[in-house]
This record gives C-alpha cells, structure tokens and sequence, in this order.
C-alpha cells in the first residue's frame, strides 16, 4: 500500500500543567452541603469530637480549582488517552481488546445498580444476586466447572486465588509441607508463576519445544514429583498456539497428585468450542474485563472469574451466591473456603455488564465470537508474513486462535530498530501500540497482535499497512522510527529518571523537592 | 478570563522541568585488529601467531576487519558531533573512522602491516588511561582475550565480530548492532552485564579437538529491553538474577554434602553469596559453606568425592549452552560418574535460558557413555525458589 | 457449517428471556463486523480453507465440545436486552430510595457530577495498557491522584491503587515483613474483620515457609482504644509491624498513635495504619503520628458504592528507597523528555523486586482499578482543601446529631464517645431485640440500620455500626430516630 493510503494523524496537543500547578488562592470545584443549623447548635464544633493532638494541624496542600476548570483539565486529560473505542486496538495481544456495548455502561451506571450497599439485607438485593448467581450459573456452562466466585479483581488476582485454593488442599490433607512445587510454562501469562509464588510456592518453568513452541510431555513427565502442588497453565498460550496434549498434562499431574488450574485469560477464541473441564482441569479462571467484554477502565476495575469442580467448590472464596428455588442468598458457610481475597463481592459491575453481553450474545452469538476471533488471526497472519523484516514465531504452527506471537528480530538484524521501536512508532499513525510479550523474550524482539471479534477485515488490512508502513521506513530511516513518537504531545522520555532515586517523583511534592535540591529553578 | 489564561502560561514556563542535561557519555575508543578474520577466509581455522598469518595471506587471504569495522561504525554517524573518538594509527582505527566522516584522537605508535596481539593490549591499556567511556574493538576471541589481558573489567566494551574464532559472548550479533549497542550505552539506555571470554586452543581446533578454555569476563553493555512492562512488574537485571540463584542454593545446603562450585560467574555468585574466596575460572569445593579447596584439578576432587555425598554446581558456559566440556574439564566425566546425575545441580539465569532460543544444553565430556548418561530432562536453577525443566542433548 | 441467524434456546432458567424476542438482525450482529458472510468467506479464502472447521482441526476431537452451549438469549436488539435487565434490577431496593447507614468499608459519600463525566469517557473507559505517550492523559492522571493523596497524607510516595483496603494492607505488611527480616505482624483486634479475612491469605498458612504469623492486640472495651499494654507484651523481636486502622472499624479515632508509632520503632518494627481519607481534612494524617506506610480504600473519594465493587486500596510511604524498592503496587513517576521540552509518566522501575524476591516471593500486580484512580483525582481536585476540612467537619456534626438522638432513645446506648469520626457502634443490649430484629424492621420504614456486629465482636453484645455522611439531612436523621423509636416501641 502506498504511503498516501496511511491516515494523517496527530495526538492532542494540550500541554496541560500538572494539576497542582492550578487555580488560585480560595477557588473551589464544589460546595459541600452545610450542617443545618439545628445541628450545629446542638452538638457545637466538630473539634470538640476530636482528641487532643489529633486534628489535622495544617489544611492539605490540595489545588484550588473551579469546577470548569477542572472539567476542563480531566476533559483534555481524556483526550490524550488512546482508549479502545477510539482506535484499531488489535495490537494487545492477551488483552482482547473488544467492543464494550455502550448499552451496558448505561446499565451499570443505573443507582438501582450503583446505590447497592453490600451490606444490604438479602431480601433487598435480590436482583443483583440473581444477575450474580445467572452469571455463574452461565460462566459453569461455558466451562463445565460447577461453581463459580467473581470476588477476584483482576486476571492475576484470579491465578492468585486458585493458588490459595491448591494451597487449602494440600494443607488439609497434610501434605503441604511435602507438596510445595507449581508447574508453569515460559508461555504461560507471567501470573502464573508470580502468584503462585506469592501464596508460598516454588515455581518450576517448562521451556518450549523450539520446533512446536509447546511444552513437551517429556518434560513435564520430568518436572513431576511428590512435591508436585499443581499445574497453572495457560491454553493457548500467550502465543496462540492450541496445546492439543492439554488433557494428558493434566492426567500427568493428576497422578503425581497435584491438582490443576487452567488459565483461561486467553478464551476468546473457545466459546463452545473447547472447556477447562473437557480437558480435566480442577479449577479454572477467566478475565471478565477481556473476553466477557466489560471493558479495561484503564487497568480496572476488572474480574477475574474463578471457577472449580464440585469437589472443590468448598474451597472457594465466601460468600458464594446461592439459589434454593425461589430467593438467592449469599453462602459464607464452606467447612474448607479459603476466607476472602478482596472486600465484598468483587467488581459487580463487571458482572452486571458481562451477564447483559452473554445474554445479548446468546449460545449461537458467543461461538461467532469465537469463530470469529480465529478467522481474523489467521487472516492477519497472512496479511502480515509478506511484511518484510517480520516472522512468525514457530512457523510450523500454521494456525493459531485468538492471538499470534511474531518476531521481528530480521528487521532488527537489517536495521538496528527494535520491536519497542516500532510499537513507538505505531502509534504515530493513530493505532495503539502493541504489546511486545511478557518477558523473558524467548522469542526475539517479539510483538502480539489478538484481532478479536471487534475488528473488520478493514480494521485489519490497516492495521497491518501500519506495520508495513513502519517496518519500510525501518529500512528507509531507521532513525524516525528509532526517534518516534513524532505525532503525540511529548517526545521521548528519559526512561533512567524513572529508577534514579535522585529523579523519580511519585507525588509533586517529592518532584518539587527533588527539583530544588539538585538547584532547578521551579518554585 | 485573561488573567487565568496568563496564569496558565506562567505555570507552562514552571512546568519545564527538562532542565539538567542528561549525562551522555562521550568519549569512545576503537581499536581495530586489521588481521582478525583472516585465517577464516581461507579454511585457517584463526589467525593467531604470525606464522598463520604468513600462511593466510600466501593462500590469499584479504583483510575483513577493517570493513567490518566501518560497517559498526556508519551506525555512530548520527553523534558525530557529539562524541570524541580515540583511536590508533593506520588500519587499527584511524583509518576507519576517517572513512565514516569522524575525526578521531589518534594516539600511540604503530608500523602499518605489522600490527600484533601486543599492539591490541597496548592500545586497549592506552584507552583505559586516557578514560574513555566505551572500548569498540573488531576482531574475534583471541582479540577479546588480548583486551581482557589488558583491561580487565575496568572498562565497558564491546566486540565487533570478525575473527574467525567467535566463542566469547562478548561480541554482539554483527558489526551493525554493535554499532546500535554503544550508541544505546553512551545514550545510558542500557545496563553492563559481564560476559565470558572463550578462547580454543587454535592448535588443536585446526586438528578438530574442541577444547574451549574460559579466560575471563569483559563488562559489556546488555540490552536489558529497559522498557517498561505494564502488565507485569520490572525484571531483575542480570547480577540480581545471580544473586537469586545463589539464595535459592545456599538455602539448600546441607552439613554432609560436598559440593563443588563450577567456573563462571552464575555459579560463583554462590561462592559470594557465602562470602568464600573463589576463583572465577577454576573449580571450588565448599563443605558446611566454608572452603574446603580453591581451584581444585581433576585428582584433587576424586580424592574429596571418595566418599560421602557430593553435589556439582555448574553454570551454562558461552552462547552454545554447554554444561560440561568448556571451560570447566576439572569435573572430567570420571568426576561426574562418581557425583552421580541426581547430584548435578545446573544454574543459569532466566535470560541466559532465553538466549539459548529452544536449543538444548549440550555436554561433550569425552566419555560417550556419560555424555548418554546425562542427555535427557534436566531441573535448572534459574532463581530464588524459581527452577525449568530444560533438555540435554 | 454451523446454524446462522440468531436463535433463543428455551434452556434457560432465567423466565424473562423465555418469552422470545426475536431479534431481526440478519445475519450480521451489531457487535462483530465481520459476521456478515461476505467479508467473512472473503477471509476464509484468503486464509485458504473451506471453513472455519478446517482451522479447529488444530483441537483433537476428545477435546472439542460437541454440543451447543445452553445458555439463555440472545437479546439481541438494545431494548430487548435493557427491558431484561433493568427489570431485573428493579428488584433491588437502594440507598437513593432508602435511607441508609450502612458503612464499615464502603460507604455512601456524594458523588460529583464532574467525577462521573470524566469517569463516563469512553477514552478513559476503555483504555488499557498504552504507555507514555498514546495514553499521555491517562498516566498525568495517575501521577495527579497520587500527588494528590501525597498532599492529604503528607508523605512523598503514593502507589497506584490495589483491588481493594484488605489487599493494600496484605501488601503493606508484606512489604514490612521483607523491610523488617521479619516474620510476625501485630493487628489491632478493631480492624475489618473483612479485611483481616483478605490479609489472613497473603500471611499465608503456617505449612508454607514465607508464613507471616499474625498476633492480635486488645482493645480497651470501654474506650475503643488500643490496648497499650496488650502491645508491650506482644511485641517481641519477630514483629515486623503493626497494623491498627485510624479511625478504627468500630468508628472511634485512635488516639495513641504517637505512642504506639514510638514503641513499635524502638523494636525495629514498621508502623502501619489504614485510613478512610475522607476523615483527613479534620484528623491529623497517620504520617504525624508516625506511620511509617500508610494504606487505606479511596471508595469514599468519589466512587459509587456499586454494591462492593466501587473500592480501590492505595499504599503510601515516606520516599526512601527501602520503601520504594518493596512496593509491589504499580508507581508512576514524573520522567523529563530527553529533548528537555516537557515531561511525561512512566512506572518506577527502581529496584523493585530483588529483595521481594529473595524473602517472600514475588508479588504480583496486574489490572486493579485504573478508572476509580482517576475517580479519586478527579474529586480531590474537587474538594481542595476547603472541601476536604468542611466535609470532615461536616461528618463529625452529623453523626454525633445522630449518635445523640439515638441515645436519647430508651435502651439504646451509643459505645465509644465522644471521639468518632462517621461511624459509631449502636447497641441494643437493653431493649431485648436483636440487631437482626431491629434492622427488619426498619427496612419496613424504609431505613437500611447499621452493619450487624454481634457475631463479629460478640464482646460487645448486640451491637450495629452506624454510618452518618454529608448526604445526610437532620430530617434523615430525625427520621432514624423516629423509626428507631417505633421499631423498639413495637
């Protein structure tokens, strides 16, 4: 494609202070609403309330801002955000970055909704825990689990709560002490190890096999033993590719005793096509926030969706929603459940969205969805291959699902520009970056586009111009592409302030302070 | 209205906070081995020793160092400017640098055409008092040998591949990422990690006998990808890495066990993680963590592993993943019968595992039966309570 | 080739979508663009396959599920799907319709109408992951809320937001376990028994070697105050920290920090408290009194209650980098462009997990709760100042008005006076009634009564957590009251 066919774009250029820097002496955003007068006079000053040495001596150094101007400010702030909905998000691979049906926002923003307080009588709350118990009920069926909990809040927060569980179980048959090992792959999401770290356990890697980029039985076979915990694993993997062994990992480490997770962040492309329990897995989690629609909010509030076989459905975190015929209820009473992982019920919101996505999908609607997502990567795939400085990772592995890890170590080789280079440069042509992959790289220089179900074969065909676009000018002028961004608000970052303890500034007032130490001129 | 929009503009003026200039390194030596490479050409496998070269140049042989020299060079250009280069006479620099347009400090004494490996450690020591920032040196192992003599770990540097001898991991991939890779370090994107320098015995590898030696380690700059993750936090840089394994190994030691502590930085981290003297390139034994010998041959340790139980600590040595056969021929296959399998403990840090792309660990000890004995699946201790299953092949 | 169109299956339990509403959509769906056949087949051909059952030929058949999934719908047409839903909603009774005090972590503050527009965007509703420059606006909101909450709590760094208060003390008190070499925390018997729920899990169970083993410390039962001597005596040199919550979940404000910051530092132990920042306009910031990491929920800052979800947990800490290297919460940073021209965001990189790594594992971090960070910036901005120290002032007034009236009424006693902040205990020992009993009733007169501690803290008998705010008026409160009245009178 010729270069006149690229879109001419340009980011929002507000230069926007930092909010601190803003308003004046003795404005204000809002009114609160004054103690009436009543009040006042029957129980006197609020100081009174407050023990000695315990009020707040100095007000704090808050801006004074009207409320236009704070408007203003957060609308500018929005404008130079790249969301979703604004653009070809194909290149976040794992993220599923789909369409949020915006009927949906207006559902949760409803006060029948957002007025809930979580300690309501049950009797009072009985259509959100009916929208909670459907959705489980919905989400078992989709993965054959049978039962399900969305406290979680997040996909690594998912992981982290079926490590607790493996946990619970091999402490109450008494084998913790021995079983302290999980089983996770390279290709695995990074989650899979790290959580289950931070719940007490060792974590054993396996390496793709650099012909299939799958793990291998044998190795797994190798990594078994009696202080085998559990397998956490993701299938496809961050790379695409569909483990069609996965049922024999899972018979593997069920024999050495452990139990298994399946990682299901990646589900996109499996809707009535493939399930955890099919393939024996004990537990299983899903990313509410990705395939089930309820949109990022940049990085949350997200779900991630947990959900176990009947045998160890008493493990999972309280309450559960229960049904018994003709009222709901919330379940805190499971002889074995691990307590809580977060506050309350978890980010109902995306539950009511994704219930109201599920249901406006229907059975026939979720399996497009999924047919879908792995027509537009295998035809990306090919769209892509006849760029020049660009492969495919595992090249054997012709078909993929949902995603599609590429390499772009050529263009490097030829050219010196990196895959950060060009993720950089991406985005000068009004797409959002890519996502490299989560490290180590054991494909070089990589990047990890996921055209799911949102994109049209148009949304698709440009997307990968910008690639082709980006990669050419790689060869011709490596150096714009090294220099970019050259379309956004600000340049290039100097990426060492941000772990030089004499530069990073995590508030204002650290940076203000640091500024002045080191004689800037600021205020 | 006005006097908020001035106002507004008074805080843009606050709010340049790019003031300090960055710290840009800018001082870049170069040294050239003009010969390097040319035994290659014409089936010498090296060109060491001034008789090879003889014997290269009779068979016709032409010299490739100086153009790949100038290919690593191209891609400075852009700092021309701003960077100071210094260098040697005729083709080991000078030469080179005038044809991409620099103008360099040409420092030292040379006769053109009759350049030696002396030459190379005079230069290399020239440069390390005259401070610059980054040594760029094209050549190959016995090149990298020669700057390792010299300098140490005492300053950066980085190999331009042309030798014909290319073990060491201190060289990067071509002579063009060479070139982005000290732009990046003198830019201060990029971290120093310590790289091996391997070098065979010429003499014996013309009579194809492998028999790689580790000399020592260079610091080069590594691109750690410095670029932020969102979704996960950020990674451990190499020494960290090290220092991880270690915890994850000394945590495991017990009273009765023996152990003998391989060559190599990875392993040796243990050796510091226990505040033992070592020696970086030679075999350690460490009972109840203390040293119960430095350096140790072949004989010294049958003698120690007579009896009682022993455990073999080993790093992945040089680019090619090799466990056993490079650099650590100590623990000889007689060695490693005795230890037993189970008991070899095998380390090496994440990005060292992901640099192998999927090829498996390799062993050559020269015993066909033990090289059998140890093919197969494989635990490697990649860090704090962190291991993979990993191939031998 | 599977069926097209769109059909119900009248599998579903869920009756209103038995009723069929057939959608007339064709053949493509609203949501997927290439479902309509053409693009599609022109795909499939580029691909070179017949079908998409070629490309699922990757799955082995044992693997493959054969049927079709049995789930309701679809409803597929927008006022379909809103009728369905909305009427489900309908059967929810909430705090606008009523009047309610509930609190004990989530809360019913005002919510400005500007925080819900910014919050609305769809720019910043759906964004992700971009970095510092596609999403420019969405990190200079990140480094505002945490300037901001720097400037309230007064101390230097601020994290990005976890899941919730429970995780952000998980957190906190791993990261003091790994500070300290230590392996024992003290927690103040009035915390959130939520949330010590929550930190239970990231202390791990004691089969598991990284085990942080927690202790409880009293309570005097008649101030509400930490039991001081209870600490002295279970402070040892194994207690990395301890954690007590400021004002505490029975409501009071804890008084003794300053002394109990100075008997916790001269064992080399951290101080950690949790804090409902709304309080901060009027209390002193938990860093005066010695605090040494500082955790708490931003629910009270511009989020909607959303029946638990609206909830956000922060971390903050003085700006050392024993502190900084521990957090395993995100941290953005103010960063110069290279050209010296401006500045932008990215995240702390600083050493972060080396000594995570070696006592305690890695922690992990991953998508938490973006939009309600910029909810918080957005209502700090708001608020400045003036409205932090005039809503604090306001809570105090309203809900002593409250604590007042209710102990005016015959057998009703209010715990814990006069030193709370929004939140009180209520108990009905006296009047023969259990909470429970009481708080039926009152959902009669349209009242949601306080949260039920009976079970929780037995110790203190029949006992509620009432929760006043600024959308309180005096008529809600005299309403309260007078409902009360007639509920016990019953």
């Amino acid at each position: 494609m010729s270069e006149s066919k690229m879109r001419r774009y340009h980011a929002h250029v507000w230069e926007e202070p930092i909010i601190m820097q803003m308003g004046s002496e003795g404005e204000r955003g809002i009114a609160i609403p004054i103690t009436e007068k009543e009040i006042r006079e029957t129980v006197g000053s609020a100081q009174s309330y407050i023990p000695a040495g315990m009020s707040r001596r100095r007000a704090a150094a808050l801006p004074q801002i009207s409320q236009p101007h704070v408007l203003r400010h957060y609308l500018r702030l929005s404008q130079q955000t790249l969301g979703m909905a604004l653009n070809i998000d194909i290149g976040m691979g794992t993220c599923t970055m789909k369409y949020s049906p915006q009927v949906n926002e207006e559902l949760v923003r409803l006060p029948q909704f957002t007025d809930l307080h979580p300690f309501q009588d049950e009797d009072t709350v009985q259509g959100i825990l009916q929208i909670m118990y459907e959705f489980s009920r919905m989400m078992c069926e989709i993965s054959g689990m049978d039962e399900f909990t969305f406290q979680p809040g997040g996909g690594a927060h998912g992981i982290y709560t079926n490590a607790c569980m493996i946990r619970k179980y091999h402490a109450l048959n008494g084998e913790l002490n021995q079983r302290d090992e999980i089983i996770s792959t390279i290709f695995s999401h990074p989650a899979d190890a790290a959580c289950p770290a931070t719940a007490g356990f060792k974590v054993v890697s396996l390496y793709p096999d650099p012909e299939t980029g799958l793990p291998g039985l044998e190795a797994l076979k190798a990594a078994v033993s009696k202080r085998t915990a559990g397998l956490m694993i993701t299938n496809p993997e961050d790379t695409g590719i569909f483990n069609p062994m996965i049922d024999e990992f899972v018979d593997i480490v069920h024999e050495a005793g452990g139990l298994c997770a399946y990682d299901q962040a990646n589900s996109n492309a499996l809707f009535g096509i493939a399930r955890a329990k099919d393939a024996g897995f004990d537990m299983c989690h899903f990313n509410i926030h990705k395939a089930f629609s309820s949109p990022h909010g940049c990085m949350g509030p997200a779900c991630g969706a947990v959900g176990t076989r009947k045998e160890l459905a008493d493990y999972l975190p309280v309450p559960i929603v229960t049904f018994d015929g003709a009222r709901y209820h919330l379940d805190y009473n499971r002889k074995n459940s691990i307590g809580k992982v977060r506050c309350f019920f978890g980010n109902v919101e995306t539950i009511l969205r994704a219930y109201a996505w599920v249901i406006g999908m229907g059975p026939d609607g979720l399996r497009e969805v999924s047919e879908t997502s792995i027509i537009n990567t295998n035809y990306m795939i090919k769209k892509i291959l006849s760029v020049r400085g660009v492969t495919m990772a595992y090249p054997k592995q012709t078909t993929r699902l949902d995603q599609v890890r590429f390499s772009l170590e050529t263009l490097r080789e030829d050219t010196g520009v990196t895959t950060n280079d060009v993720a950089r440069r991406m985005i000068d042509f009004g797409v959002q970056e890519y996502f490299t992959s989560h490290h180590p790289w054991i494909v070089p220089e990589p990047f990890l586009p996921e055209p799911c179900d949102t994109y049209s074969k148009e949304d698709i065909d440009y997307w990968v111009e910008v690639i082709r676009h980006v990669c050419e000018e790689a060869y011709r002028n490596p150096e714009t592409v090294k220099t970019a961004p050259h379309n956004h608000a600000i340049a290039k970052i100097n990426i060492r302030d941000l772990d030089d303890p004499d530069k990073y500034a995590m508030t204002w007032r650290a940076y203000m302070r640091k500024s002045k130490s080191r004689g800037g001129k600021q205020r | 209205m006005e006097s908020i929009h001035e106002k507004e503009q008074e805080q843009g003026r606050e709010a340049e906070i790019g003031q300090q200039p960055t710290t840009i390194r800018r001082k870049l030596g170069l040294i050239v081995n003009p010969i390097a490479g040319m035994g290659g050409s014409v089936g010498l496998k090296g060109t060491d020793g001034i008789d090879t070269l003889r014997k290269a140049i009779q068979l016709g042989a032409t010299p490739t160092a100086p153009r790949r020299a100038v290919e690593a060079l191209r891609e400075l250009s852009p700092l021309r400017d701003s960077i100071e280069l210094v260098t040697y006479p005729h083709d080991m620099g000078e030469e080179e640098c005038k044809e991409c347009g620099f103008n360099p400090v040409v420092i030292g004494y040379v006769e053109r055409g009759k350049t030696s490996a002396a030459d190379t450690k005079r230069a290399a020591e020239e440069m390390l008092l005259r401070e610059v920032d980054l040594l760029l040196f094209t050549g190959g192992d016995g090149t990298a040998r020669n700057i390792h003599e010299a300098v140490g770990q005492r300053l950066p540097v980085i190999g331009v591949p042309a030798g014909v001898k290319i073990h060491s991991s201190v060289f990067a991939i071509n002579p063009r990422t060479a070139g982005q890779l000290a732009i990046a370090y003198l830019r201060g994107e990029v971290r120093l990690r310590e790289a091996e320098v391997m070098d065979v015995d010429e003499e014996a590898f013309r009579q194809d006998r492998v028999s790689a030696r580790l000399h020592g380690y260079l610091k080069i700059p590594y691109d750690a990808q410095l670029v932020q993750s969102v979704k996960v936090g950020s990674a451990l840089d190499e020494d960290e890495s090290m220092q991880a394994i270690a915890w994850e190994i000394v945590e495991s030691m017990r009273d009765e066990c023996l152990y003998i502590i391989g060559p190599g930085t990875t392993a040796k981290a243990v050796m510091k993680a226990l505040h033992l003297e070592y020696t970086l390139l030679g075999v350690d034994v460490v009972q109840k963590k203390r040293l119960i010998v430095k350096d140790a041959n072949e004989a010294r340790l049958l003698e120690l592993i007579e009896d009682g139980e022993a455990k073999i600590i080993v790093s992945v040595i040089g680019g090619q993943g090799y466990v056993f056969g490079r650099g650590n021929q100590q623990i000889s296959s007689r060695v490693i019968r005795k230890v037993g399998k189970d008991n070899i403990v095998i380390v090496a840090t994440e990005s060292k595992m992901a640099a192998l792309k999927g090829m498996p660990l390799l062993v050559d000890t020269g015993d066909r039966e033990v090289d059998e004995m140890l093919k197969g699946y494989c635990r490697v201790v990649t860090g704090y309570r962190r291991s993979a299953v990993y191939r031998i092949a | 080739m599977k069926p097209r169109g769109y059909h119900l299956l009248p599998s579903s339990r869920i009756k209103e979508v038995w009723v069929a509403m057939s959608a007339n959509v064709g053949e493509g769906h609203p949501y997927i663009p290439n479902s309509v056949a053409r693009a599609r087949d022109a795909m499939l051909r580029e691909i070179g396959v017949k079908d998409v059952e070629e490309l699922l030929a990757i799955i082995p058949e044992r693997l493959r599920f054969s049927r079709r999934l049995s789930l309701p719908g679809p409803l597929t047409a927008e006022p379909d799907l809103r009728r369905h839903v909305e009427g489900i909603l309908k059967k929810n009774r909430n705090c606008r319709e009523y009047l309610s005090f509930l609190g004990a972590g989530c809360w019913q503050h005002y919510v400005p109408a500007v925080v819900d527009e910014i919050v609305h965007r769809a720019e910043f509703v759906t964004a992700y992951a971009g970095n510092t420059y596609s999403d420019l606006g969405k990190w200079q909101a990140f480094f505002e809320f945490q300037s901001m909450m720097g400037e309230l709590l007064e101390m230097d760094v601020v994290s990005l937001p976890t899941f919730d208060w429970g995780c952000a003390a998980g957190f906190a008190i791993r990261m003091a376990s790994r500070i300290t070499g230590r392996d024992e925390v003290l927690i103040s018997w009035t915390v959130s028994p939520e949330r010590l729920a929550v930190i239970k899990n990231f202390c791990h169970s004691e089969h598991v070697p990284a085990h942080i083993s927690i202790k409880r410390v009293g309570y005097d039962v008649k101030t509400g105050l930490l039991d001081l001597e209870d600490l002295k005596t279970k402070i040892s040199t194994r207690t990395a920290a301890i954690y007590f919550e400021n004002p505490s979940y029975l409501g009071l404000v804890e008084s003794q920090g300053e002394e109990i910051s100075r008997t916790i530092h001269d064992n080399g132990s951290e101080c950690i408290v949790g804090v409902d920042p709304i309080s901060l306009g009027v209390l002193a910031p938990p860093a005066e009194y010695g605090a040494d990491i500082v955790c708490g929920d931003i629910q009270s800052l511009g989020l909607h209650m959303n029946y638990g979800g609206g909830v956000g947990g922060f971390i903050a800490s003085r700006d050392e980098e024993r502190y900084v290297s521990e957090y395993p919460t995100h941290l953005v940073s103010i960063a110069n462009t290279e050209d010296g021209t401006g500045f932008g965001f990215g995240f702390c990189t600083h050493e972060r997990t080396l000594y995570t790594v070696r006592e305690k594992g890695k922690d992990f971090t991953g998508t938490t709760v973006g939009l309600w960070t910029i909810a918080a910036a957005v209502y700090l901005a708001l608020m400045g100042p003036a409205g932090m120290s005039e809503i604090g002032e306001v809570i105090v007034q309203k809900s002593h008005y409250a604590a007042r009236l209710l102990s005016e009424i015959p057998g009703v006693r209010v715990l814990f006076t006069p030193y709370f902040f929004k939140e009180f205990v209520v108990n009905f020992d006296d009047t023969g009634k259990t909470v429970r009993e009481v708080n039926r009733r009152l959902i009669d007169h349209k009242i949601f009564g306080g949260k039920d501690i009976t079970s929780e803290f037995p110790e203190l008998g029949s006992s509620s957590i009432y929760a006043v705010t600024e959308i309180h008026t005096r008529d809600d409160l005299d309403r309260l009251a007078r409902s009360l009245e007639a509920v016990l009178g019953e």
